[in-house]
């Protein structure tokens, strides 16, 4: 198990430290500084063996988080402790700096004894942490012996994300469906790969232990029930909407899996306030909201042509925002010349890249901007790489096709019904790494 | 708007912005200071005080003085500062363990507080420090919070009992704490069971014959019940625990996947790894008809590629055991080629990762894109990425024929952009295209020529000189080529050297009329002005051979090269395995057993998929444990590689012996200068050596055809012991143990005389020794060590001869062999060159060991498998041979093979002839069917052989032949 963590400034001070096991010494807290920190050649493994001693690490920032181990440990549990251990640090003080881990060194120690036991990871969730590791020390007196069982049946319960006695006004849900679409394109406009990895985030405001249930266009559910009702009217109807094909999706652990795995329904007991529901991909029908046709043509040596065109592919009626392509220019640029029909370009020195910005733009529309680029010189035999052209935008459908079906809530114990909650549904699809090639 | 968030939440924390001070104000003197602020009266003071300390003790500071003041401070119903005294004292309280016990009483006390949060960080703290004394009194608070009606401190209890197991692990078991922990498994709450689960599993590894987790249906079934109810960390404990289980059939394995696949869509990787790794090992039971078997594969697609879209780091681990995966059950990710494709952004690891399973992966279906694909990398920036993409090029073409046109002719492209690390790559590669497909893509040779000039790497230059070698009779200029290379023959690396003698040699062999001034040259370059004894004797062996007989010589250096095989840097099969079962650990991000890079006794016990779980297991564990504890399999590849490179090459590339039969001479010659196995050995061989040098020096530059007396003896007589040794153990005796034979006369090895046999017990390879000292003083420090051999056969543990061997005594040894050490095709294919070590000098001998030792124990096959595989085989690969002589009856046959793990899967009576169907498995999981005819009353038998490997068939013709007449 994890032997030891460290924390250190970007000039390898250590910042906190906390050792758990016996056979990680103080030297290990140099060797990292020195073997990593310190290392004259760029990281090559987030995993480093330094005198039979493991080192994983990770870097928010310029923080460096390292956990040190001696044994054959799963290293896939310690990066994920590492993260968690991020998100608990950040929930408590925001941003993970230098001066907010000094300022909460305290704090920090204090968590650190709580989520790691032995170097065995324990109940990581913040909203269980936060009921009573509150840096109000004295705090512990004045609880009463009811606040005291219910902490701790919480932080080992098997609901440790929620607490009992939650009460809420106005119940109230709140679903983000946010997509990220990416892609990878030959120049000839053949998909490379394209897959959409997409997140169902939500915000629940709900009073006491709510049973939710969560529905989308998921295929297998939808032909599973356009099977089941082959003999009515109603049943085909149904199986006639779009559904989409989801390679995979993983859940945040409110979700009964098991449920899941055999019945294909998604059911929790959400935790209170912000939460990812799940994850998921696709990548069959995707509907990508945007084409890049690049033109690159060298005139001469010191000089290249390039032409790129965008097309906007989705409804008329919707708008899509925050549109930036970025055009790599090789290093020896000297001088760039842009004309583009709609919004501003710019070249960008320092970004070697010029950058095409376009606030807004309409489904089904095209767009175009051309560029003259001046080179110097030079001796250099090493071709230019030719970064691929990227995209940004953001567009306010999902472009998997993912659509929610239903999101019930059920309470038996309180006297609130499904239609009393207000609910709200928002798509945004955004570009992960949406790429061209040239 | 930032600063007033933080400043807002600081102030609803309670703690002030001001924290960071702490780090700043530490000077000398300051000491003093302290310790008068931690006697301080008022609480706040003090409070700040033991922040101060503990920030020093963060920065590496010795605060260790103010121990007893701190100490004092720890009667607080304040939680925070109790915390921070906590913290303290697990970190002094080694250093000065009289002054710990004061704190004892103060445990003891929290142990009873009526706040569960206090009764748990008291016996937390506890078990962190590590004396003596302390422990004693833990004990009753651990029993008593084992028991506890808390769920919170049965839990935190359950973590401390693993601690106190940490530091004595004799109290824990006289106190009966293991018990209590047992029953723990049992308890209400999932948070409890999964702390109990990992404190359990870390204590049973370091005692592996201990059943303590005592795993069985009930607490299978106890388990994976908790599994759906505890925090995502204990999912991962209960998992990893799972892993170490083996189903007793087929279908309690399937209701576990069954039960454990779910888990396969949880946010959290480490538990879709983790359940990743118990499908995969629970899987091996699996009937491969079953539906369900399918069905499994399909569900693993899905979770491994979604892994990837998760943080680089992870990412990374994910992909080192997709590597693994891989090469297990290639069909699970067969069409998932495209999202390993290389983002621009990815971090350089991952990178290269992603391009190693693409080369895995790659196949006639997906090459052309796989193609594109390497070519856009190969103009990367990263240097090490780009060499890598051009290396994967070469070995698609070399993996997918079909493809081999275009890849060479994308690496041409690449060899056009000049960039130097590229071309040089792209070099190396071709030459292995060049092998594997003899005689069709030399038309590149003269673009490549044009590139000599700008190769500056060793390994470019050889792969470069090899070529032209190869090929001298095409290439016009080969000498002046050649000749170029051979004016600063000194500053070469020796791979360079070694190429190029090796190469002018096959030029003088190919065009002798011009050439014999250059070969004369390089051969006194290599023999007398060198100091490399690799380089040395190989170039006498070639000054001989070309002085003696031409055309033998010819035979030699020009013969036919074996062929190179389609997968590279695979893992050896039963390695591969073991790290199956060690998915999503470090062991799996390594590539590497536990053993190689955990101390001590844990993590050394060796897992095996369920499959090959036979009976050979409990014997095998134990050995394999001695050996982590020792140093040897460290020290052993770091010396091999090298040396063994060399000797590799040597073998592969020019003295392949064009027929199985006849290879003593360029055999002997190596052993005697080529193979240094032991590091120390080759000081005192080539000090023999220097000594008869000038004498030899001399001689050959007179007259080459003569000769060196001197070196003529020993050689001419290792040639004979040789040809007896081959006579000797060349026919084994199969059944059980051959009889032991001399593998080393006295005369040869300063009065060791070692003799020996191999014999196969409990499913583990033995090499069984008899060590006699003939001389006259005593011999000590012995130690063995094997060439890399066509199976991996290799020590698994050091020679165990304890007490000096007195003259004329005798000691027998049995060595138990491993086969992970590293491969090379020998010739013949049971050929092992072994060197003994001791106070008085290295030794060398080869011998043959009967294959049958390689054969497992689940070498059994189903009948339709069987069937199945005896068709695919192609016919070329089938070979025919006659066992006369024999007197058996077909049972009485088929027992006595089984005896050798030769397993009958089907018997046929046609006509009077009985046909038996029979299977071996060798160790490195080639299979070999057989089909043994016999007619009753003709004691001659025909045996027909099927393997995807023909070279085996040979070999194991003499193992029935063996066997069956003994």
């Amino acid at each position: 198990m994890i032997g030891g963590l460290f924390i250190y400034n970007h000039k390898g001070e250590v910042l906190i430290s906390r050792v758990y096991r016996d056979d990680i010494g103080r030297n290990a807290v140099d060797a990292f500084r020195v073997n990593v920190i310190h290392a004259r050649q760029q990281v090559r493994s987030p995993v480093t063996n330094i005198a039979r001693t493991s080192f994983f690490h990770v870097k928010r920032s310029n923080i460096w988080l390292a956990a040190v181990t001696k044994q054959n440990v799963n290293a896939a549990m310690v990066f994920e402790f590492l993260y968690k251990m991020c998100d608990v640090m950040a929930s408590y003080f925001g941003k993970i700096s230098e001066e907010n881990i000094k300022n909460n060194f305290v704090l920090i120690y204090e968590l650190l004894d709580e989520i790691l036991d032995f170097g065995y990871p324990q109940n990581s969730e913040t909203g269980a942490l936060k009921t009573f590791i509150t840096q109000q020390g004295i705090k512990g007196q004045f609880q009463t012996k009811e606040e005291q069982s219910q902490i701790t049946s919480q932080v080992t319960g098997q609901i440790g994300w929620r607490r009992e006695g939650i009460k809420y006004r106005r119940n109230e849900l709140f679903l983000d469906v946010l997509e990220s679409v990416n892609l990878l394109m030959s120049p000839q406009g053949q998909v490379l790969s394209a897959h959409v990895s997409g997140r169902v985030v939500m915000k629940s405001y709900l009073s006491g232990m709510p049973e939710c249930k969560f529905g989308m266009n998921d295929k297998i559910v939808i032909d599973k029930a356009g099977k089941g009702g082959v003999t009515n009217e109603a049943g085909k109807s149904t199986s006639g909407k779009q559904s989409i094909a989801i390679d995979d999706c993983t859940f945040n652990q409110c979700v009964r899996l098991s449920k899941f795995d055999s019945e294909r329904s998604i059911s929790f007991i959400p935790p209170d306030g912000d939460y990812e529901l799940m994850r998921y991909r696709t990548t069959k029908d995707i509907i990508l909201p945007f084409r890049v046709i690049p033109l690159v043509r060298e005139v001469g040596r010191t000089k290249l042509e390039v032409k790129v065109v965008i097309k906007s592919n989705f409804k008329p009626s919707l708008l899509a925002q925050k549109i930036e392509v970025r055009i790599p220019t090789p290093l020896n640029t000297s001088g760039v010349q842009v004309i583009c029909m709609k919004g501003k370009a710019k070249y960008k020195a320092s970004e070697n890249a010029i950058v095409w910005k376009i606030k807004r733009m309409a489904g089904m529309k095209e767009s175009q901007i051309s560029a003259e680029i001046e080179l110097l010189p030079t001796n250099d035999k090493k071709k230019w790489a030719r970064p691929p052209i990227s995209m940004n935008f953001e567009v306010p459908f999902a472009p998997s096709g993912l659509k929610v079906r239903y999101l019930k809530v059920f309470e038996s114990k309180l006297n609130y019904s499904d239609h009393d909650v207000v609910k709200w549904v928002r798509y945004i699809g955004r570009s992960g790494i949406y790429e061209t090639r040239c | 708007m930032e600063w007033a968030n933080q400043l807002c939440e600081n102030r609803q924390f309670g703690s002030k912005m001001t924290d960071s001070k702490y780090f700043t104000t530490t000077k000398k003197g300051e000491i003093f200071e302290l310790k008068a602020e931690l006697n301080s009266d008022k609480k706040e003071k003090k409070k700040e005080a033991v922040k101060k300390v503990i920030a020093s003790m963060t920065v590496g500071k010795d605060v260790s003085a103010l121990f007893p003041d701190v100490v004092n401070c720890m009667q607080t119903d304040n939680l925070e500062l109790k915390k921070l005294v906590y913290l303290y004292l697990m970190n002094y309280a080694k250093s000065q363990p009289d002054m710990a016990i004061m704190a004892v009483n103060t445990f003891v006390k929290d142990c009873e507080d009526p706040n569960p949060l206090i009764r748990a960080l008291a016996v937390r703290t506890m078990g962190c420090i590590r004396v003596d004394k302390i422990t004693e009194y833990l004990c009753e608070p651990l029993r008593k919070c084992l028991k506890d009606e808390d769920p919170y401190v049965r839990k935190t209890a359950a973590v401390c009992v693993a601690k106190l197991h940490d530091i004595n692990a004799q109290l824990v078991e006289d106190q009966g704490f293991l018990d209590t922990l047992k029953d723990l498994i049992s308890d209400s709450n999932p948070m409890v069971v999964a702390n109990a689960v990992a404190a359990l599993s870390e204590i049973a590894e370091s005692h592996p014959n201990s059943n303590l987790l005592d795993l069985n249906p009930q607490s299978i079934n106890k388990l994976l019940t908790a599994l759906n109810e505890c925090t995502e960390w204990g999912q991962i404990f209960i998992l990893d625990c799972l892993a170490n289980y083996t189903p007793r059939d087929d279908r309690e394995s399937q209701s576990i996947c069954e039960r454990v696949t779910p888990r396969l869509s949880h946010a959290n990787s480490a538990v879709v790894l983790s359940a990743v790794k118990v499908l995969m090992k629970f899987m091996e039971m699996l009937p491969k008809d079953l539906d369900y078997y399918g069905t499994l594969l399909k569900k693993l697609a899905p979770p491994l590629v979604t892994l990837l879209s998760a943080e680089p780091e992870l990412q990374y681990v994910a992909l080192r055991n997709i590597n693994l995966i891989v090469q297990k059950r290639p069909e699970i990710l067969k069409h998932e080629m495209k999202v390993f494709f290389v983002k621009y952004n990815d971090p350089i690891y991952v990178k290269l990762e992603k391009l190693d399973i693409m080369i895995r992966l790659a196949s006639q279906a997906n090459i052309a894109q796989v193609l594109a694909e390497l070519k856009e990398y190969a103009t990367e920036v990263d240097v090490d990425f780009v060499r890598k993409a051009v290396r994967a090029i070469g070995r698609c073409a070399i993996k997918v024929e079909q493809s081999a046109e275009r890849c060479v002719s994308t690496l041409l492209d690449l060899i056009q952009t000049k960039v130097n690390y590229v071309v040089q790559e792209a070099i190396v590669v071709i030459k292995d295209i060049f092998r594997k497909y003899p005689n069709k893509y030399e038309s590149v040779i003269a673009t490549l020529c044009e590139n000599l000039d700008s190769l500056d790497e060793p390994e470019a230059r050889a792969a470069m000189i090899w070529i032209v070698g190869e090929y001298a009779e095409r290439i016009d200029n080969a000498d002046e080529l050649l000749e170029s290379f051979l004016e600063g023959f000194h500053d070469e690396s020796t791979q360079v050297q070694l190429q190029l003698l090796t190469a002018i040699v096959k030029l003088f062999l190919k065009k002798p009329t011009e050439t014999q001034e250059l070969v004369q040259q390089v051969l006194s370059l290599a023999t007398q002005d060198s100091d490399n004894p690799d380089l040395r004797d190989r170039g006498y062996i070639y000054w001989r051979l070309l002085s003696t007989d031409p055309v033998a010589a010819k035979e030699v250096v020009l013969a036919e090269k074996p062929l190179i095989s389609e997968e590279t840097d695979l893992i050896e099969p039963t390695l591969l395995e073991e790290l199956i079962c060690h998915i999503g650990t470090l062991a799996s991000v390594y590539h590497k057993p536990p053993s190689a890079f955990v101390e001590g006794s844990r993590g050394v016990m060796h897992k095996r998929l369920p499959a090959r779980t036979g009976s050979g297991e409990g014997t095998e564990s134990p050995d394999v444990g001695n050996v982590a504890g020792g140093s040897a399999p460290e020290a052993a590849p770091s010396i091999i590689p090298s040396q063994g490179d060399l000797l590799g090459d040597l073998l592969n590339l020019d003295l392949a012996p064009p027929t199985t039969t006849g290879p003593p001479p360029p055999t002997s010659g190596m052993q005697m200068g080529g193979m240094d196995l032991l590091g120390g050995g080759l000081d005192s061989l080539l000090g023999g050596d220097i000594g008869g040098s000038p004498a030899m020096g001399a001689g050959f530059g007179a007259a080459p055809a003569v000769m060196p007396a001197s070196l003529n003896a020993p050689v001419g007589g290792g040639l004979g012991d040789l040809f007896d040794l081959g006579g000797g153990v060349g026919m084994p005796m199969g059944a059980y143990i051959p009889p032991k034979t001399v593998w080393l006369p006295a005369m040869k090895a300063k009065g060791l005389e070692i003799s020996g046999t191999f014999a196969r017990r409990a499913g583990v390879i033995q090499m069984e020794l008899v060590l006699t000292n003939k001389a006259m003083s005593v011999m000590t420090d012995f130690a063995i060590q094997f060439n890399r051999n066509s199976f991996g056969l290799a020590p698994a543990g050091p020679l165990q001869v304890l007490t000096p061997l007195g003259p004329n005594q005798t000691i027998e040894v049995s060595l138990p062999l491993s086969t992970v050490g590293p491969v090379m095709k020998m010739d013949p294919l049971n050929n092992l060159q072994v060197a003994v070590k001791n106070n008085i000098d290295v030794f060398y001998f080869s011998c043959q060991y009967p294959i049958s030792m390689l054969f497992v124990e689940d070498g059994k096959m189903e009948r339709q498998v069987f069937l199945a595989t005896w068709k695919d085989i192609p016919n070329d690969n089938e070979s025919q041979f006659q066992i006369q002589d024999c007197h058996l009856n077909s049972d009485a046959a088929s027992n006595k093979l089984q005896g050798s793990n030769i397993f009958t899967i089907a018997k046929r009576t046609v006509e009077g002839q009985d046909m038996l169907y029979m299977a071996i498995k060798l160790s490195n999981g080639i299979w070999v069917l057989a089909e043994l005819k016999m007619q009753a009353g003709n004691p001659n038998y025909t045996i027909s052989l099927k393997c995807r490997a023909p070279e085996v068939s040979q070999c194991v013709f003499q193992c029935y032949e063996a066997v069956l007449k003994n």
